[in-house]
This record gives C-alpha cells, structure tokens and sequence, in this order.
C-alpha cells in the first residue's frame, strides 16, 4: 500500500489485522524479509523522495523510501559520498538501516548504521520518536529486519570525495591461501577491499580470485578531461535481461567458462587505474534484471562470516563448494572489522563469504545445511538480509543477542503488528 | 513458512493414516525443517503408528478427530486446528476409500457413500482449507488424486469417477488461488502399494508411497501445478486419453 506521507503510516499500522504490517524498500534482501504474506506492506520508495545536504558538515538527512542511487545523484556533485554501500544503489535508506549493511570498507568504516546519527521510527502504538545511536532501540532498529517499527526518515553522515572516480588495484591470486594472506597483508592500508573467488576451479586452483582494492580518485590522479567536471555521478544501465529465459542458461558448464574468462581476464596486478564509482562498486547495475539470468527457478543467496582463525573452516567450506557441483559465478570473499552495537547486524571480526547458487541445483537444501554446521561449529552466522533456508533453531547460536533483542522487540511491539515471512520462518518475534 | 527450497514446518494432514501421506511427512523430517504435523482423521488407531513415528523424531505432533463424510462439521476442525497452531504451510488431502466394484454394482447405497467421502467431502474441506491458505497469503494444498481419474476403468469406475471430479475440483481450486499466494498441487499417482491396495494385481510401473512422496516434494520445490508419480505416466496417459474406447477396454483390463 502507498504512503501519503510518512506520518501516514500511524493509523495504518494501528488498524493492521492480524497478519500484520512490514515496511518494504526495493525489494533488494533476496529472501523473504520484505514479504509480509496475507499482511500489509508499505512500500516505502513510493514517497516522495526527499534528501537535505548541510554541504558543509555533510549531514543528509533522507527519507526512508529514498534509495542510495538517489542520494548518490543528489550528493556527489557536491562532493558527498555515502558512508556505506553495498553491490548495488537500489537499496532503500530504511532497508540499508533495518539490514545495517556493509560494504567493501567494512574492516575500515563499519556498516552503515554506524553512520547514522539519528532516525524516525513511527512504532506499534502509532506513535512517532526520533531515535538516537545512543538508544536500545536504535541498535535494536538497526539489523532488526523492519520488526521494530517504520523508519520514516534518517540522518547520515557522508564522507568527503574530491572526485566521483576510484583508483583501483587489480591483481590475481592464484589460489585460497593466496588470495587470504594478500588480503590480510593490504587490508590495513585500504579503504576499499574485495575478492572475487571462482568457487568451480578445482584442485591446484581451488579458490582462485581477483582481488580489488580501492579509494576514492583525488583530484590530480584524474585525467584533464575526467578533471574538467571531477565530481559528475551519472550511472546507465548497459542493457538488461528479457523477460523469458531459458531454464538452464546458467548451468555448470556456462558458469565454468564464465569463470575461466573472468580469471584470465584479470591483470596480473594492474596498480591504479581510474574507474568510476559505479564500475568500481554497483557493476551488476549495468545489467537491469540480471537474476533473470538464472531463469525461472531463479536463485539462491548464500552469506556467511566465520571468525579470524576459523580458515580451517572456511577453506573447507571452499573446497565442499568446487567439489559438490554448487555452481556459482558470483562468489565474493571480503573481511569484516569490528561488529557495530545491533543486537542482530550481520557483521562480526572475520571473512565473510557471498554467493549465488542456482536453486535448481539437486542436493542444494542439505548441502547449504552442512555449510550452515561448519559456520556454527567455527563460531559464525548468516546473513539475514539474504537467507531463505536457514533452520530456526540455528539462529540463537548464530545470533548470540537474539533473546535481548526480542526482549526490546516484544516491548516496542507487544501485539506483532510489525511481521514479515522472515519473521515466521524463523520464529525471530515471540 | 515454506522455504526457498521448498521446505516446510507446519503439516496438516487430512486422512491422517495415508501411506503416502506419512511418507512425504517422514521425507520432510529428514530435510530438518519440520515442525509440527496435525493428523485429522476418523479412526485414531490407523494414525497412532504415525504419530509415534514422527514424535521419536522430535516433531510436535496433534491428533485431531475429522470426518470427511460429516460436512457440516469440517469447518470448526479447520478453524480449531488454525488457531491452535498458527499458519499451515502444507495440508495434504489424502483420504479416500477404494471400495469394491462389484460391491458397488450390488449396493449402489455403497457406491454412493464412497463418492460423497472422496469427493462431496474433499471439496467441502478443500474449499475450506483453501479460504484458510487465502487468508494466510501462502501454504499448498497437496490434493492426492489419481491416474484412475485419467480415464474411467470398467473394473474401478466409481472410484476412478470420484477422482476424476477430484481432480478437476483441485484443478479449478488451484487456479482460483492464483495471486493469492496460496497453491494447489495435484499428484497423480498410479498403481500403489499401500494399505488401501492390499490384496490387489498390480498394474505396470507400480510404485511405492516413497516414489509418491518424493514427487509430491519436486512439486512443492519447484511450484509445479501437477506431478505425476512415476513421472512417466504422464506421458503413457497423453496416449491412452486418446485410445479409442474398444483399444482401451482391451488395455485396462
């Protein structure tokens, strides 16, 4: 349902029935976390946009419905970067909030609720409070999934870019060890950090990446005709995906392929080179619709962290992944820093590991389930924001601070007006 | 709430001492997402063995008294079974009797009584459970018909008569769901050995309650409308649908 304007939300959530209300974004968590079945939504991006720039301090303060894209095109020419961004603009600032996101500067910068001074929450009762990051309910807002409240509007804190282009380092890894001890090495003199992994090569090869690290362009790396306008921000998309595509497409053979030429395409090590913001961090935004690639069975998000000391663990969730035919052409290896204060925000000390897997793949429910008991067993957890499958009963070993978040949760929400299929999935509300 | 995969953890059973039924039950318990199995049936004695079954492998299982031939009492067992446990991700309708042709052609009385349990009473509770899945927006109602319904057999007409408005019931149902989030699954099985075709010939490619099981889950995973179970029958029944009658009187006897 559509919002007038965010103090609309009140009444509606008060009157809600018994399958409740959620506040949905884009539409961007792969799982069911945005999905209220039978209930209401409020679909937040219908309206209107609005975002305030203090152009000195850098403050902005963006409505909830209001996605990063927006506040990308409406700040970068003023030289105002978001704090935190993840694979894609087309996330909403009350979903980044409610999924506290992280981005490649995670071991460096936190996620993005850290960013965030303050926010509107419109609760259960109908009422409406600012909320500050120094409130239980902030942290209990912040990774809480939607299940506190509406967000309505927030205050972030961006950070300085002389230009809107990165300086980017590209090289090659030939294998896990080496991909894991170079990002060690250079994580603490970059801003930006990622490997992709190609999760097919076997044996010799097993876990070979190509590795980016990156920081924002100052202005004399650009060139003379990047110079003349340093700071313009226009992403296009390239083209999309049809409607009607093959089942099958992405198959393990095709996704092989597209993994050998993505390796070799790869510099060795290319040092600095300019790219833009969108190249550098969004490149699946060029391609509108690109899950239809994976055709109409579509997909599987698979996200988990395993603390430092936990390699064991992770390689050999690397090797159960090459070998146990889970095709994936996207598989992203990063390091987290410091967990932020949210009772359920994802990111906690260590490496965390994101891919696709096409859902049609046979075998997949008990192979994700195994993945899931090595991650338990190496004291780590999964994503919220893109699960679909984990087990219930995993969740509080996952999410130690689960019991008080729900003590918060319960408070601020005694009737469950606030449900998601998430939220019954994994029975997260009492 | 289903999963991504496919996966449930709340059952309710309708004609809970089904063979196939506790068979897709004892498949979906091994996935380890299963929560809670309600078991609606006549006669608790058939459904103990089941209850006990999925009790030892730690799920919460209610048995509940539902008579498919007592119409007008099926939707206060919906209602009670709905409010005490919360949303239903999958209701199997399973029951049926099989009965005996020749009995039939002896007793109509008889004939009649097994068609109003297999289909007045399955569509006055499919119609009710499929309010209930409306309302929750999501959760499959698995209706078990059979290739007997295909195509009208002069030794098991009544029965295959039954499944044939069953299977046309659950089509149109199905189809009434659309955009509501709720689904119907029609699985169509042939010839298989259970208790309620004890004693009987078998026909070709005759399987067991498990083979049924594990279709009915491709289904549920995939979002199919209709399984076939063994699959290849449905290709043999795209044939024999348009055997002229003398070829296929000769065929199915």
């Amino acid at each position: 349902m559509t919002l007038a304007e965010p103090s609309a939300a009140g009444p509606l959530i008060v009157g809600a029935g018994e399958r409740g209300v959620l506040a949905r974004g884009l539409g961007r968590s792969y799982g069911d976390a945005a999905q209220n079945a039978g209930g209401r939504i409020f679909d937040m991006p219908s309206l209107p946009p609005s975002i305030r720039l203090d152009g000195d301090l850098g403050e902005a303060v963006v409505g909830a419905g209001v996605s990063l894209d927006a506040v990308m095109r409406a700040c970068v020419r003023h030289g105002w970067f978001v704090p935190v961004t993840p694979g894609t603009r087309h996330v909403t600032i009350g979903g980044a909030i409610a999924a506290d996101i992280h981005g490649k500067n995670h071991h460096v910068d936190g996620s993005f609720a850290q960013h965030v001074r303050a926010f509107g929450l419109t609760l259960a009762d109908g009422s409406h409070r600012t909320v500050t990051s120094d409130s239980p309910v902030f942290w209990a807002t912040a990774g809480g999934m939607g299940l506190t409240g509406v967000i309505t509007e927030a205050v972030v804190q961006m950070v300085p870019v002389q230009t809107s282009k990165m300086l980017v380092t590209t090289e090659r890894a030939a294998d896990l060890d080496a991909i894991l001890s170079r990002m060690e090495e250079t994580d603490a003199s970059t801003r930006y950090s990622v490997a992709w992994v190609d999760l097919v090569a076997q044996g010799r090869q097993m876990g070979r990446s190509v590795l980016t690290l990156g920081d924002h362009a100052p202005l004399d790396a650009l060139s003379v005709a990047d110079g003349r306008q340093p700071l313009q921000f226009n992403p296009r998309e390239v083209g999309g995906v049809p409607a009607v595509v093959p089942t099958g497409l992405l198959n393990s053979w095709s996704i092989r392929a597209f993994n050998e030429m993505w390796f070799r395409k790869a510099p060795r090590r290319r040092v600095d080179e300019v790219q833009s913001i969108a190249a550098f961090f969004h490149p699946l935004d060029g391609l509108r619709a690109w899950n239809r690639l994976y055709g109409p069975r579509g997909f599987l998000q698979y996200q988990f962290v395993l603390p430092f000391g936990e390699e064991t663990r992770l390689r050999r969730i690397v090797e159960r992944l090459s070998a146990g035919g889970a095709p994936s052409f996207l598989a992203i290896l990063k390091r987290f820093g410091p967990a932020s204060p949210g009772y359920l925000s994802f990111p906690q000390p260590g490496w965390t590991l994101a891919l696709d897997i096409p859902a049609n793949v046979s075998g997949l429910a008990g192979l994700l389930d195994e993945l899931d008991r090595t991650v338990l067993d190496g004291g780590g957890r999964i994503y919220l924001a893109k699960d679909s499958r984990v087990a219930a009963d995993s969740l509080p070993r996952m999410y130690p601070r689960l019991a008080e978040w729900q003590a918060i949760q319960q408070h601020l929400d005694p009737t469950a007006r606030f449900q998601s299929d998430l939220s019954r999935r994994l029975h997260l509300t009492k | 709430m289903k999963d991504a995969l496919g996966d449930v953890q709340s059952v309710l059973v309708l004609g809970g001492g089904s063979d196939i039924a506790l068979a897709t039950l004892q498949q979906l318990v091994s996935r380890g997402r299963l929560r809670t199995v309600i078991l609606a049936g006549r006669n608790p004695d058939t459904m103990a063995g089941a209850r006990d079954q999925l009790v030892a492998k730690g799920v919460t299982v209610d048995v509940v008294a539902f008579d498919a031939d007592a119409t007008d009492t099926h939707q206060a067992v919906i209602d009670d079974v709905a409010a005490r446990h919360g949303d239903l991700d999958l209701v199997i309708l399973a029951f049926a009797r099989l009965g005996d042709q020749k009995e039939f052609q002896a007793h109509p009385a008889q004939a009649a009584a097994v068609a109003h349990t297999n289909f007045v009473g399955a569509v006055c509770v499919g119609l009710i459970v499929a309010n209930r899945l409306g309302l929750q927006g999501h959760g499959t109602l698995v209706v078990l018909s059979s290739v007997a319904g295909e195509r009208a057999r002069a030794d098991n007409f009544v029965y295959g008569a039954t499944k044939a408005g069953l299977d046309a019931f659950a089509q149109g149902l199905g189809d009434s769901l659309v955009g509501s989030g709720a689904r119907v699954l029609v699985v169509r099985p042939g010839f298989v050995r259970t208790k309620m075709t004890t004693g009987l010939a078998e026909a070709p490619l005759t399987t067991g309650p498990e083979a049924v099981a594990k279709a009915t889950l491709r289904g549920l995973a995939s979002g199919a409308h209709t399984v076939w179970s063994p699959p290849a029958l449905r290709y043999v029944f795209i044939g024999m649908r348009h055997a002229p009658r003398g070829i296929w009187r000769k065929l199915a006897r």
